[in-house]
């Protein structure tokens, strides 16, 4: 394993983990602040929710699906818990709630890409546009503050101790399941399988569908928790919370190493890539460039992470001097 | 669709490939019909419950608003029908409407139809930029066009920098494009009509536009076929931006100010548009009149819903519930068609 391992971070995950050392000396060499307890806090904190999300999507991925409706789903369960808090319920009732929510969120997906065969790109977008319209309809442009203070302490708190907020840690702690699950069982394999190569992994007696259905389902509750931890940092439940939040997500895996064909991929790449967006957008801001440029910065990655691959296939075919394969015309919306 | 290569494989002998074409022909035409049926519906209800529905200002509004979604419509469309994707057309709309403004505004006198051509050339480069990364990159368009969607809006509030253009800096004979009739049609949906018919007959009579239509129902085959495929979809991005650079010079026309937030969010309304209109998100099927109408389709609503006093936080989720609600009726619709192809071929067999 340690050899695969080599092999694995051999190629991109190298080239992120050296992208993310040469920003962390640039922004110590740019601040004096950068590397200070303080600033490693805020980093951290503000790369929570896209780092939640991205453990469940980058199984999605790697099972050659997408899942764009979770910055939405984030935004429906930040407004749910708004507006039941403004219902007095109590906090406890409030966040199973929510999560059962996010998780039935989840399952609407999941079925219509399995039980009917839709696209997850098409459903999801559509999910997209339909939660978030659905978080307008229960809260309006409303915004819930008042949310108890012991939850918004913890959120807004750091870990005994450390300079480590407590959000974070509750990544760290999925992340080590979710790594563990994906690369070291059985089921884990088999998103790969079933990204490699759908049809086989079903006649190799795979319940592809069911396990899809799944993902999509994980993913929402995941998502619902992001959105309860956003709502709970800022103190500030809000139907419109982390819009646009599924561009770093995807930004995120795909920069990790994960293939956008399916099939391909390292949790600890994605790791890698979370904390050097963070690293990024800390730097930037510590040198107070504008949000309008980190939205360059993670677009831009973006295109970065897909081109990155794809043209160092092209060289290496070309090293190979075999024959090209046929133009992947318009690999486009599909995969 | 796949429905055009299932009874390829079903049944081989010509004849019964004519007769697929055909029934997909009507069953794309019965998709047009209905899409009018629900307007006409919709139209009559919410004019029973309030006459004002139909006055010449509400009707106006309407057209007005379907002229702009209709127009990125077209052109994402032609990406559609290639298999592919533009999610970028929200973000190069909302550059080239604050672009068209601040040449207004800082160059008094400029020529109004050099402004518009330089908005289309605008909106055409950065189509290109969109084109060459999915055809000569080989990079799946979702992620391109997402990418391009926040790179475009984010270089618009950098170079905006709380910047607004207001209609008094913008010349009163471009402000008249935006608020003058044509014999009583207002000039801006006559603009998209034009464009609609135009793109409409290309896609339908053209040789490139047909290979679209080949490279979206299957690539590989398209390639074999001798089709340029990276030209074809290049030049569908490129169309695409062009298209939605028009439709920001349309939108500054209209609105008179304009800020760099202008478009935000279009781009799935423009999605919903399309699929509600019969455009196959796997490509390869659909027109341009279906996209347009599903625009039509999706502002009417928004409309009738201010009419009838429903919470107009409604819109974005009727929007996204009629997107599902499209593809997978298309979903249903294409295995009805496929088994019903499949027994008739099989009963010839016999």
């Amino acid at each position: 394993m340690p050899a695969e391992l080599r092999a694995r971070l051999g190629r991109w995950e190298t080239l992120t983990v050296a992208l993310l050392v040469c920003t962390v000396v640039a922004g110590a060499i740019s601040s004096p602040d950068f590397l200070t307890g303080g600033n490693l806090n805020s980093m951290l904190a503000d790369i929570t929710e896209v780092a939640l999300i991205a453990l469940p999507m980058t199984y999605i991925i790697v099972a050659g699906e997408i899942d764009l409706s979770v910055a939405s789903v984030l935004g429906l369960s930040s407004a749910l818990l708004g507006a039941l808090w403004n219902h007095n319920w109590p906090i406890e009732a409030i966040i199973p709630f929510v999560l059962v929510a996010g998780g039935a969120a989840g399952l609407l997906n999941g079925l219509l890409v399995t039980r009917l065969g839709l696209p997850s790109l098409a459903v999801t977008i559509g999910t997209l546009t339909l939660y978030r319209g659905l978080a307008f309809v229960i809260l309006g442009d409303t915004a819930v503050a008042d949310l108890p203070t012991q939850y918004t302490d913890w959120a807004f708190g750091t870990f005994a101790g450390t300079e480590i907020p407590n959000p974070f840690i509750v990544f760290v702690v999925l992340a080590v399941i979710f790594g563990f699950v994906l690369h070291r069982t059985t089921f884990g394999r088999s998103l790969f399988a079933i990204g490699a190569n759908e049809e086989a992994a079903f006649f190799s007696g795979l319940r592809v569908k069911r396990i899809k259905l799944g993902l999509f389902v994980l993913s929402g509750v995941i998502a619902a928790l992001a959105g309860i931890i956003f709502a709970l940092r800022f103190g500030s439940a809000r139907a419109d919370n982390g819009t646009g939040l599924e561009l770093s997500v995807v930004a995120v895996v795909l920069l990790g190493g994960v293939s956008i064909f399916g099939g391909k991929g390292h949790l600890l790449g994605v790791i890698v890539a979370v904390l050097l967006l963070g690293a990024i957008r800390s730097a930037l801001t510590i040198n107070d460039v504008a949000d309008e440029v980190l939205t360059i910065v993670t677009g831009s990655l973006l295109l970065l992470s897909v081109l990155g691959p794809s043209a160092a296939a092209r060289l290496r075919e070309r090293g190979r001097g075999g024959a090209r394969p046929p133009v992947e015309a318009g690999a486009g919306a599909a995969h | 669709m796949s429905v055009q290569d299932a009874p390829a494989t079903a049944a081989p002998a010509p004849r019964s490939g004519v007769e697929a074409t055909r029934l997909v022909d009507r069953l794309l035409r019965v998709r047009e019909l209905s899409l009018v049926g629900v307007l006409v519906v919709i139209v009559l209800a919410t004019t029973l419950y309030n006459s004002r529905f139909v006055n010449s200002q509400n009707l106006r509004d309407i057209s007005l608003n379907v002229a702009i979604v209709a127009m990125l419509a077209v052109g994402q469309t032609i990406v559609v029908v290639s298999r592919n994707i533009d999610l970028s057309v929200g973000s190069v709309l909302g550059f080239t409407a604050l672009a068209v403004g601040s040449l207004f505004a800082d160059n008094p006198g400029i020529p109004i139809p050099l402004v518009v051509l330089i908005g289309i050339a605008m909106g055409a480069g950065f189509g290109a930029v969109n084109g060459a990364l999915v055809s000569v990159g080989r990079v799946p368009s979702l992620v391109v066009t997402i990418g391009t969607l926040y790179i475009i809006r984010g270089a618009d509030f950098a170079w905006a920098s709380g910047r607004q253009v207001t209609a008094s800096q913008l010349p009163d004979a471009f402000l008249r494009i935006g608020s003058n009739s044509i014999a009583g049609i207002p000039i801006l949906p006559l603009v998209t009509l034009v464009v609609v018919i135009v793109a409409g007959f290309a896609m339908r009579s053209y040789r490139s536009g047909r290979e679209l239509y080949a490279i979206g129902s299957n690539p590989e085959a398209a390639v074999l076929a001798g089709v340029p495929v990276g030209r074809r979809v290049f030049w569908a991005f490129l169309a695409s931006g062009a298209l939605a650079g028009l439709a920001g010079v349309m939108y500054t026309a209209r609105f008179g100010t304009v800020d760099a937030a202008a478009g935000t969010g279009q781009e799935l309304a423009v999605v919903a548009a399309v699929v509600v209109g019969g455009v196959a998100i796997f490509g390869g099927a659909g027109t341009v009149y279906g996209a347009a109408l599903g625009a039509l389709l999706l502002s009417v609503i928004g409309s009738a819903l201010v009419i009838l006093k429903i919470n107009p936080f409604w819109e974005r989720a009727i929007d996204g519930a009629l997107l599902l609600g499209a593809i997978a009726l298309d979903r249903l619709l294409m295995l009805r068609v496929a088994s019903a192809l499949q027994k008739r071929s099989g009963r010839r067999a016999r």
